[in-house]
């Protein structure tokens, strides 16, 4: 696995010598480096104090953007979230609360 | 293979194997499938994923950002189930001449237009050679990727881009495919419909039992999206919910021949509840369309006893 | 020691796969390369190999699998013709820009509508813009030595490109004719174990192949594929002189036949180069008439300075089509040669025929018309047509 962002090595200025061939990407989850939080218009506000862990707002992240260690959840990955709002619509405890704007 | 306990804490704290950073839309039920069913990967085994062209494909490997942290392929729009057959065997072979040690698993995922329609002979030849690979379709009821035209597994009535409600049409003509019955036509070893559950627990352990079950595997999951369907992003597991109490949506099983009816709901909902959400029905509550309303739940009330019987 | 054999080119491009052991083949049944899968499955059913045999259900499912078995790591090949090579069209382009080394052997028959099992070049010619190196071959002889050499090309890491092997539906594929083939040892020791770099089932990498490229990668992707095709004129040549070394037996990028005076030449692709070869002997030895030819065994990369160069000295060329494109002008032949030879400021004047399509026969007598009518052309320097047929029934009395 190469080092840096994937951007760094290719991006939309990169020569014709510098594409890989056939297109292909020899390493894993180089979307990392792409923020879609940049999308935003609306944010998920993660309220610790409400948050009873039941991770029942986890799965429903199209995004990934919820991260879960040892069965807890931690907070959004603003880096990606882009605000679609439906983990607010399933907590049960109101601990998720939506914010106008990024 | 039958695992009995679904630990959800333990579940979701799985590593993730689909990366962020992937161009779908806010609040797609695609990655939200994705997401889970190759959760239901041990976190041993490696995988090769597999791709039709469609929303998914187009937004989660945009050169050179690639959202999959296992091995991926995409090919073209027609031909998933062929290129996995392709990718399924070589695995085998290399394994045989000793060439690679590593088990691998085969995924791949397909839009309802990829395999209902222009990839359906693909996919019945992959099932019917019996790849040990599963085949998920991410059915969100149209060509979302184009700008929500029909598929054959559009639901009547369905207000699309090319069925467009009108002064003389009342949208989508005819019924949707029953894919995962013609599937199960196959004599697969194993056949799954699922949706999203507020635990999840259906569709993890229908994709853990179509990844583990030796042969070829398929799955239709419905996986709303908000954009052709028209409604609120944040709502889809109400959506989901909906779908299945009013039996528009059934989750049931088919293991070896054998149906099994997963769900049935206490209280089986008016379709209606389905249906008023949801833009692309919305000329349906128009008076003077009460009829087309009264058609619809005539057919759920007649697949649904239909299933009820196959499970039986 | 070599082996003599009386093989079919269909036999001889089976037997050349016993002697690979390729991993993986996907094949569907279409006339007149159906042959191939069969053999192969019976090798199979022998247990001569152990490639795996994929059923596919379409040829668009077999260049699919093959695409994804390659993509895996495994050497994979299929076989096909005519309207199957059609099916395929999409995954053609898909093959050759993820650089995959396929190897397809292509039996050339002509393209529907109306059907038509018989040879001409309508199917390969068709997908000579997909990015996949042609070979084609005039004998069986050629079609087995082709297969061999294809894989060597295919797998250079400065072409990873795919190869289709060419040859003439029921002309040679059906066709049985002395051939000498290669000791199994040295097929294998010169087709050496396929190690790819890259692949799906790496142990220690993750490969995602086939992204979706926006208009600023697309072009130099583009750009990248070309590079690969002009890179393979030089390792197709290297093959070659290590075939050669092998066998005995000289490859280049066409073949030139009593072409050293030539002052009329033919260029042409595929087993009627035969016949034209036999015309030739017939024409210098009655005549007197300065006759040659050049067969082309490699149309992509096309051979384009060499073929100026060739050409250069002679009066008047014929080239030949077996396969139409409808330009109503040249055909795709006729169409580049004219190009090669205008680049080179090539003076002689040339002819572009249409012959042999859906099969029809081209005799030594069309030949020698052929060459009688370059003298003609080279006298007056008057071409009245982009093109004229060979063997054409007409009701006006303009063709030859």
């Amino acid at each position: 696995m190469a080092n840096g962002k994937i951007y760094d090595r290719i991006n939309e200025q990169s020569p014709w010598q510098d594409i890989t061939e056939g297109n292909k990407i020899f390493e894993a989850a180089t979307s990392k480096d792409f923020c879609t939080g940049e999308w935003r218009t609306a944010t998920p506000v993660w309220s610790q104090e409400k948050c009873k862990q039941c991770l029942l707002c986890t799965p429903v992240c199209p995004d990934s953007s919820i991260p879960v260690t040892a069965g807890k959840r931690e907070d959004f990955d603003y880096d990606h979230c882009k605000g679609c709002g439906i983990c607010a619509r399933v907590c049960p405890f109101g601990a998720i609360s939506m914010r106008e704007g990024k | 293979m039958e695992k009995t306990t679904y630990n959800f804490k333990e579940v979701m704290s799985k590593p993730e194997r689909l990366a962020p950073g992937h161009r779908m839309c806010a609040g797609c039920g695609g990655t939200i499938t994705v997401r889970t069913v190759l959760r239901a990967l041990e976190e041993g085994d490696r995988a090769v994923i597999g791709n039709a062209t469609g929303c998914l494909e187009v937004s989660s490997f945009m050169y050179p950002y690639t959202a999959y942290e296992d091995s991926y392929i995409h090919n073209a729009f027609e031909n998933a189930g062929a290129t996995l057959s392709g990718v399924e065997t070589a695995y085998h072979v290399l394994k045989k001449k000793g060439k690679i040690k590593d088990n691998f698993k085969f995924i791949t995922f397909g839009g309802d237009g990829g395999t209902y329609d222009i990839g359906f002979q693909s996919l019945s030849g992959a099932m019917e050679r019996g790849h040990d690979m599963v085949y998920v379709c991410y059915d969100n009821g149209a060509y979302m990727n184009t700008g929500t035209q029909r598929s054959s597994a559009t639901p009547q009535y369905a207000d699309t881009t090319t069925t467009p409600a009108g002064k003389v049409s009342a949208g989508k003509v005819q019924v949707r495919k029953d894919l995962a019955a013609i599937m199960a036509e196959h004599h697969i070893p194993y056949v799954g419909q699922s949706t999203f559950t507020s635990n999840f627990k259906d569709l993890y352990t229908k994709a853990q039992k179509a990844i583990y079950t030796p042969g070829a595997a398929f799955l239709n999951v419905m996986s709303p999206c908000p954009r052709g369907w028209g409604y609120e992003p944040g709502e889809i597991m109400n959506i989901c919910r909906l779908a299945v109490d009013t039996c528009y949506w059934p989750m049931f099983e088919v293991i070896e021949g054998r149906w099994i009816l997963n769900y049935e709901p206490k209280n089986k909902l008016p379709i209606e509840e389905f249906l008023r959400p949801q833009r692309r029905f919305r000329h349906l509550f128009k008076s003077g369309n009460e009829e087309l309303i009264g058609k619809f739940q005539e057919e759920i009330d007649r697949q649904w006893e239909n299933l009820r019987n196959k499970c039986s | 020691m070599a082996i003599r054999e009386r093989l079919s080119g269909n036999e001889a491009v089976a037997y050349a796969i016993r002697q690979v052991n390729p991993d993986v083949m996907p094949a569907f049944p279409i006339t007149p390369s159906t042959e191939i899968p069969q053999y192969v499955a019976n090798y199979i059913a022998n247990g001569e190999i152990d490639t795996e045999f994929i059923h596919v259900e379409s040829e668009h499912s077999a260049m699919s699998a093959t695409v994804g078995a390659s993509a895996a790591g495994a050497r994979a090949v299929t076989a096909t013709s005519s309207c199957g090579l059609a099916l395929m069209w999409e995954e053609l382009y898909v093959a050759a820009s993820n650089r995959l080394p396929i190897v397809l052997a292509l039996v050339n028959r002509a393209l529907s509508g109306p059907i038509n099992i018989n040879a001409d070049h309508s199917d390969s010619m068709g997908a000579r813009d997909s990015g996949w190196i042609q070979i084609y071959a005039e004998s069986n002889q050629e079609v087995y030595d082709n297969y061999i050499q294809a894989f060597p090309i295919a797998e250079d890491s400065r072409v990873h490109l795919p190869v289709m092997v060419c040859q003439d539906g029921f002309i040679t594929s059906h066709g049985v004719e002395n051939i000498l083939l290669i000791e199994d040892d040295k097929v294998k020791g010169f087709v050496g174990a396929y190690e790819p770099e890259h692949y799906l089932l790496n142990g220690t990498e993750r490969m995602a192949v086939g992204p979706y490229a926006v208009s600023n990668y697309y072009m130099e992707t583009k750009r990248a594929q070309r590079q690969a095709m002009i890179n393979a004129r030089e390792v197709i040549l290297e093959v070659a002189r290590k075939f050669e070394e092998m066998t005995g037996r000289r490859y280049g990028f066409f073949e030139e036949y009593r072409m050293e005076d030539a002052e009329y030449a033919v260029v042409i692709i595929g087993s009627a180069a035969g016949t034209c070869k036999a015309a030739i002997d017939e024409i210098r030895d009655t005549t007197g008439k300065k006759a040659g030819l050049i067969k082309i065994r490699v149309f992509r990369p096309f051979p384009e300075e060499e073929i100026a160069e060739a050409l250069s000295r002679v009066k008047a060329v014929a080239v030949m089509d077996r396969s139409e494109m409808f330009s109503a002008a040249s055909g795709p032949l006729g169409a580049e040669v004219r190009a090669a030879m205008y680049q080179a400021h090539g003076t002689a004047d040339v002819v572009n025929y249409f012959y042999g399509l859906g099969g029809r026969d081209i005799t030594v007598s069309d030949f020698k018309a052929v060459y009688d009518r370059l003298e003609a052309i080279a006298g007056t320097h008057v071409v009245t047509d982009m093109y004229e047929y060979i063997g054409l029934r007409s009701a006006q009395s303009e063709e030859v």
